[in-house]
């Protein structure tokens, strides 16, 4: 199995694993506001490294999450080569000039204004993946359920992500043995056999494990109410940590980011950054 | 006397989604302090009636109550599952299933989260609790790092949080190794003892909950209470067996040599049942005039594991150096502690996994570089669940998936299934959706899917986990049947009774080495093997002692061999 692939959490001594997790999701969800509200491409450089440097803060290095990383490099990419099909003049329509370096075929040609236009598109993204891999990678597990109700989201929802996160192992492991037993009777799921009957035998293993599932999503319901779950409008949490002064902080600089990301649009009336005119 | 804490009166329910009553005026009291076991095969009603105590029972589960129960003073079907968890405290059957914080300490404190309990109490509470059931140095480990008595303790832990009075355990035993499931009901017993509580276990393992004393027992059968009395006035009486329930062995043993059980001598433990001279003689005459079996004689060489060494990751080893050799037509058990490397030998053998070193031969070919689905004609592999297996809705179809991937023409699989569903017994039920059947059967069907590929040999992970004695009967007298027709049997188990009565032979695996190849026997009655591998000494073993008789082993051999027969003529 690749490192990490399925992005789970990477204990470290750092100052990033220190905060809360209630700070931590509170500075991912304003740090993507900002994000997604501007195309200046000076704040987004700027928030790109800041994630870069808080990262290596975190201690996680790049190379742990790699997999994810590159599968998460081509979408962009993707998206990228896919609002230049779809609309290859859009920079031209948001810049105003067309400066062009090499035309193609039909209307599609590449313009200075589109690259520009791509980059900053692709800063987006970049100014907020290492946020969100550090909420991930930096949050304890056990803190998630209480960080989403730190925010104020029902308690309830933030259990099932608990749950979920609680019991992927255990469906990732009844797969595994599931899909060994049905290659013990000789149905085939290796590269062997043609993409389609491939697929056909994959059915193989979902039956019995969306049945297996089933059964224990009733043994856990069944365990969580006999001990009092949903008892109240709240609940209290084993894990949580009182705000502290580092958490404060974290949440002003990211709230600091919001404010320049909407001062930025409003002073200019723009959401872009126009360095063609 | 105090007031009962748990009264039945003419009680009885009827699931909403049934024709028919559960259970059937119910009259049972229970006091404080006591510690009852509730017995009776599957489907008798004694989960339900357990159900009714902690209130799933109808609030998560539907249906009409008539008649009245009162638990800790309240009317438990008019009030609800949170005031009644407050009282009582239910340990469920799956340690596993019913883990429900990401840590062991989240989970012990997960009903003090719901009461809002603020968190330096909490944590309090947790350190304590962990202490009294010994977890407490295992606070941050997650699940899957613990062992399944470790998690148990957890599950305990997680209820006595509320000073409940009434502690409830729904099949403790159920997925435990002997030497665990002896620790579990030592544990019962020492929290019981500390707390006071009154103590409900609900098991159909009769002697292996009166390793330690109860109070009464209560036998469950078809919704209604058929005995509520104490284990000396009912092992001495003939209900166990009419009504399904395994007795204890050295019951069977006395009842062989015709030593009449009474409740007067205390038959509820081995230790302490009052055989005078007479009775002990009578043991001995039986051992005397008992024919020891005879041996079969040796096929040849089917599997042969050699040196077999093998881990899952680089730099650590999961099995070292293991060989042995299995003959044709024999059937045998593997058995050992959980995680010694039971079900990792079972993997190298289908092919799901590859040695490091060491071979694998089948009929002395080598089996390196064969495709699982290569080996699949040869090797059959039954999971312990059958709802893990079976993807299809009908059985026809489920038997002959297997097939579609072979060469065979539409008849001759046509053929193979029908011949496999005669054979196993299936074939009345063969356009039946697979839905439609017990658990047992379903068990059957998994196991017909296996057998259509042909195989030599089959691989059995836990044929009869959870199964009352009755299908455990019904599933190990089929697979004996499969043997006689000349099908190899390997079975990894933690069920004693399995191994002896089913298997001469026992593979012992302990800490990834292959401790000891020999007789069942000597697997259930070398006291330094049976400490090793998490095993249980068997209680005939003791009475052999105790009678005198000179070797024990070989009174426990005798009583194995007899008992076949007499089941075999039944």
């Amino acid at each position: 199995m690749s490192k990490n692939a399925a992005l789970s959490y990477l204990p470290r001594q750092s100052v990033v694993h220190r905060l809360t997790g209630t700070a931590k999701l509170a500075f991912f969800l304003l740090w993507s506001t900002a994000a997604m509200l501007t195309y200046d491409t000076r704040l987004l450089a700027a928030m790109t490294i800041t994630g870069l440097v808080l990262f290596s803060v975190s201690r996680i290095r790049l190379r742990e999450v790699k997999g994810a990383l590159i599968f998460m490099m081509i979408l962009v990419l993707l998206n990228l080569f896919a609002i230049f099909l779809f609309s290859p003049d859009q920079g031209t329509h948001v810049y105003g000039t067309k400066h062009v370096i090499l035309p193609l075929f039909w209307r599609y040609e590449i313009t200075q204004e589109t690259l520009f236009y791509l980059l900053n598109f692709f800063l987006k993204y970049s100014a907020v993946i290492p946020v969100a891999l550090l909420f991930i990678l930096a949050t304890n597990p056990s803190e998630f359920a209480a960080s989403l109700a730190g925010i104020g989201v029902s308690y309830k929802i933030g259990y099932a992500v608990a749950l979920a996160l609680r019991y992927i192992p255990d469906v990732q492991r009844d797969f595994h043995n599931i899909s060994q037993a049905q290659q013990a009777r000789g149905i085939d799921l290796s590269g062997k056999d043609k993409a389609f009957t491939r697929l056909k035998n994959s059915a193989a293993i979902l039956l019995p494990l969306v049945l297996s599932s089933l059964a224990r999503i009733e043994t856990i319901s069944n365990a969580m109410e006999l001990r009092g779950f949903g008892k109240h409008k709240k609940r209290s949490w084993y894990v949580q940590r009182p705000f502290e002064r580092r958490d404060w902080v974290a949440l002003a600089i990211a709230l600091g980011v919001l404010a320049l990301s909407l001062g930025l649009t409003l002073a200019k009336g723009s959401r872009y950054f126009n360095p063609f005119q | 006397m105090s007031q009962p804490i748990i009264e039945f009166k003419d009680f009885g329910f009827q699931y909403n989604a049934q024709a028919e009553p559960t259970l059937h005026h119910i009259n049972l009291s229970i006091y404080p302090g006591e510690k009852v076991l509730i017995a009776g095969p599957s489907g008798s009603g004694k989960s339900t009636l357990a159900s009714c105590i902690n209130g799933l029972v109808p609030f998560s589960y539907p249906g009409t109550t008539t008649g009245s129960l009162t638990v800790a003073g309240i009317d438990a079907p008019h009030s609800s599952l949170f005031e009644l968890s407050k009282h009582v405290g239910t340990v469920l059957q799956d340690p596993d299933g019913q883990f429900i914080g990401l840590t062991v300490a989240e989970d012990i404190a997960f009903a003090l989260e719901n009461d809002q309990v603020p968190q330096a109490e909490m944590k309090k509470i947790v350190d304590e609790v962990a202490g009294l059931v010994d977890i407490q140095d295992r606070l941050t480990h997650a699940p899957h790092e613990l062992s399944g008595g470790q998690k148990q303790r957890v599950s305990l832990a997680g209820v006595m949080v509320d000073d409940v009075e009434i502690l409830l355990f729904d099949e403790p035993l159920a997925n435990l190794d002997p030497a665990t499931g002896k620790q579990t009901i030592e544990l019962i017993e020492a929290i019981q003892k500390r707390t006071g509580a009154a103590v409900l276990i609900i098991e159909h393992r009769l002697e292996d909950v009166l390793w330690r004393s109860v109070d009464r027992i209560i036998l469950v059968e078809e919704g209604k209470i058929i005995a509520d009395t104490t284990p000396d006035e009912l092992l001495a009486s003939n209900l166990l067996i009419e009504n399904g329930i395994r007795e204890p062995l050295y019951l069977t043993a006395l009842k062989y040599a015709g030593v009449s059980v009474t409740p007067e001598k205390k038959p509820a433990h081995i230790d302490s049942i009052c055989l005078d001279e007479a009775d002990r003689q009578m043991v001995c005459d039986w051992f005397a005039n008992t024919a020891p079996a005879v041996q079969q004689e040796q096929a040849e060489v089917l599997l042969e594991v050699q040196d077999v060494t093998f881990g899952y990751n680089d730099g650590q080893t999961n099995l070292e150096h293991v060989s042995f050799s299995v003959r044709k037509g024999e059937m045998l058990s593997i058995v050992g502690r959980n995680g010694a490397g039971k079900s990792t030998l079972s993997k190298l053998i289908c092919g799901f996994e590859t040695p490091n070193s060491g071979r694998i031969l089948l009929n002395g070919r080598d089996l390196v570089g064969d495709t699982i689905k290569e080996r699949a004609s040869r090797i059959g592999y039954v999971m312990q669940n059958p709802n893990q297996m079976i993807s299809k809705p009908m059985i026809w179809d489920e038997v002959e998936l297997g097939l579609l991937q072979t060469d065979l023409t539409p008849e001759e699989r046509a053929r193979r299934v029908e011949e496999t569903l005669k054979i196993c017994g299936l074939y009345p039920f063969r356009k039946w959706p697979v839905s439609a059947l017990s658990f047992g059967q379903k068990k059957r069907v998994t196991i017909a899917s296996v057998l259509v590929m042909n195989p030599e040999i089959i691989i059995l992970d836990e044929p009869t986990a959870g199964q009352d004695f009755r299908h455990y009967t019904d599933i190990m007298e089929f697979l004996r049947s499969l043997n006689r027709r000349g099908v190899t049997v390997m079975m990894i188990t933690h069920d004693m009774h399995l191994m002896q009565e089913y298997t001469n032979r026992a593979l012992v695996f302990s800490i990834k080495r292959l401790l000891h190849d020999g007789t069942a026997v000597e697997a259930i009655t070398m006291p330094e093997l049976v400490k090793a591998a998490s095993l249980k000494e068997t209680s005939l073993f003791a009475l052999a002692q105790r009678c005198g008789i000179e070797p024990p082993q070989a009174f426990v051999q005798r009583f194995i061999d007899y008992d076949r027969q007499v089941r075999e003529h039944e």
